[in-house]
């Protein structure tokens, strides 16, 4: 009974060890962990011209326009206090639209604008037969 | 708990109950997947595509539930000794293995239409793939302890120190930017429509059955190969 006891202060502790080591770790990883960046993160800490990064936000609204060329595009990606312009050449995801997550890969130009390689879509956690969504329409997107 | 700790009490109750676990589960979850395929609104957003979510998710669910089950048998070896726990253990771990995969290739699957890419490095996807790496670390040092009842001290710690990967499964998508969406089903609700969660929980419950019937056959097998070793090293001392 003694022994067994013991075990269970043991494993107890051991866990709450682990779960803390775990912690500790996740804390130093925090900012290296993201995936992107987001235009509030460029506006507070602005990355040297032509370095590559991720830039991750939604669509602005009425912001998708197509360039002379006809396979370049432009747009805005907003989060809530900041925006980056972004230009792309190239087949862009079924998903990718306004009002919309995008993860764009690239880098800044000496106008500040983004020079986008690729383009990902990123949905959000909705899920809804369409009907549904067009009743939901006078909804704020991205919610 | 302690009246399972006689193999042969086990016995009794997991032989009737294996085939009732598979042939419920197989019929549960056939009727999610006809309902998923053909019943189901489509998506407003994804259309048709939204379907793959009537297998990626329960195979998520169960890779996750399969290593919360090896902590709990983890822990009842260290502490109590409980003869069972080290045979659970071994039987999770392959099944564990299998639906984690599973649930990486059909969520490979859904990013490439959806996402635009066939896998990115983003906190969600790779503690998944963390989390098949455990499995079949696991795996190997069951399978290199001596003991054929136990996992052996080694694996029983691996699989308490390997839980913290579960945590940060669930809070990836949370705590870091990420590609894949935020949870839908959360404790104040789900983000899921109707139309999709009740075919979403009928999968999800006909894949665990079948799970737990596959474990069950499994920790079935162990112990009769126990008792045949053990009655072969019997005939050679008699």
């Amino acid at each position: 009974m003694k022994a067994k006891h013991q075990r269970l202060t043991l494993a107890i502790i051991a866990i709450v060890a682990v779960i803390g080591a775990g912690f500790l770790a996740l804390y130093g990883l925090r900012d290296n962990a993201a995936l992107f960046r987001t235009p509030s993160d460029i506006a507070a800490d602005p990355l040297p011209v032509g370095q590559a990064f991720r830039l991750g936000g939604m669509v602005a609204d009425g912001s998708i326009e197509e360039q002379a060329d006809g396979i370049t595009i432009r747009f805005v990606v907003q989060d809530a206090e900041a925006e980056v312009s972004v230009l792309y050449s190239g087949i862009t995801p079924d998903l990718f639209a306004e009002n919309s997550g995008v993860v764009a890969e690239g880098a800044l130009d000496a106008e500040g604008v983004f020079v986008a390689e690729s383009i990902l879509a990123k949905h959000d956690e909705n899920y809804m037969p369409p009907e549904l969504a067009d009743v939901d329409m006078g909804r704020e997107p991205g919610q | 708990m302690h009246v399972f700790a006689n193999p042969t009490r086990f016995l009794t109750i997991a032989r009737p109950l294996t085939p009732w676990l598979f042939w419920c589960g197989i019929l549960l979850a056939a009727a999610a997947i006809f309902i998923g395929l053909f019943r189901s609104p489509e998506d407003y957003l994804q259309g048709d595509l939204v379907r793959i979510m009537y297998v990626h998710v329960p195979t998520a669910w169960l890779g996750m539930a399969g290593w919360t089950g090896i902590l709990i048998a983890s822990v009842m070896q260290l502490v109590w000794r409980h003869p069972l726990a080290g045979i659970a253990a071994r039987a999770i771990a392959a099944p564990g293995a299998l639906f984690t995969a599973l649930c990486l290739v059909t969520g490979s699957i859904w990013g490439r239409p959806a996402w635009g890419t066939w896998w990115i490095w983003d906190g969600r996807l790779t503690s998944m793939l963390v989390l098949l790496f455990l499995y079949l670390g696991f795996m190997a040092l069951a399978a290199a302890s001596d003991e054929r009842a136990s996992i052996g001290r080694i694996a029983a710690v691996f699989g308490v120190i390997g839980a913290v990967n579960l945590p940060i499964i669930h809070y990836s998508v949370t705590w870091w930017n990420s590609l894949h969406q935020p949870q839908s089903i959360t404790l104040s609700g789900s983000t899921i429509d109707s139309a999709m969660l009740w075919p979403l929980g009928l999968s999800t419950l006909g894949f665990s059955l079948i799970f737990g019937g596959i474990v069950l056959v499994r920790m079935r097998t162990i112990i009769a190969n126990i008792r045949i070793e053990a009655r072969l090293r019997r005939m050679a001392q008699g």
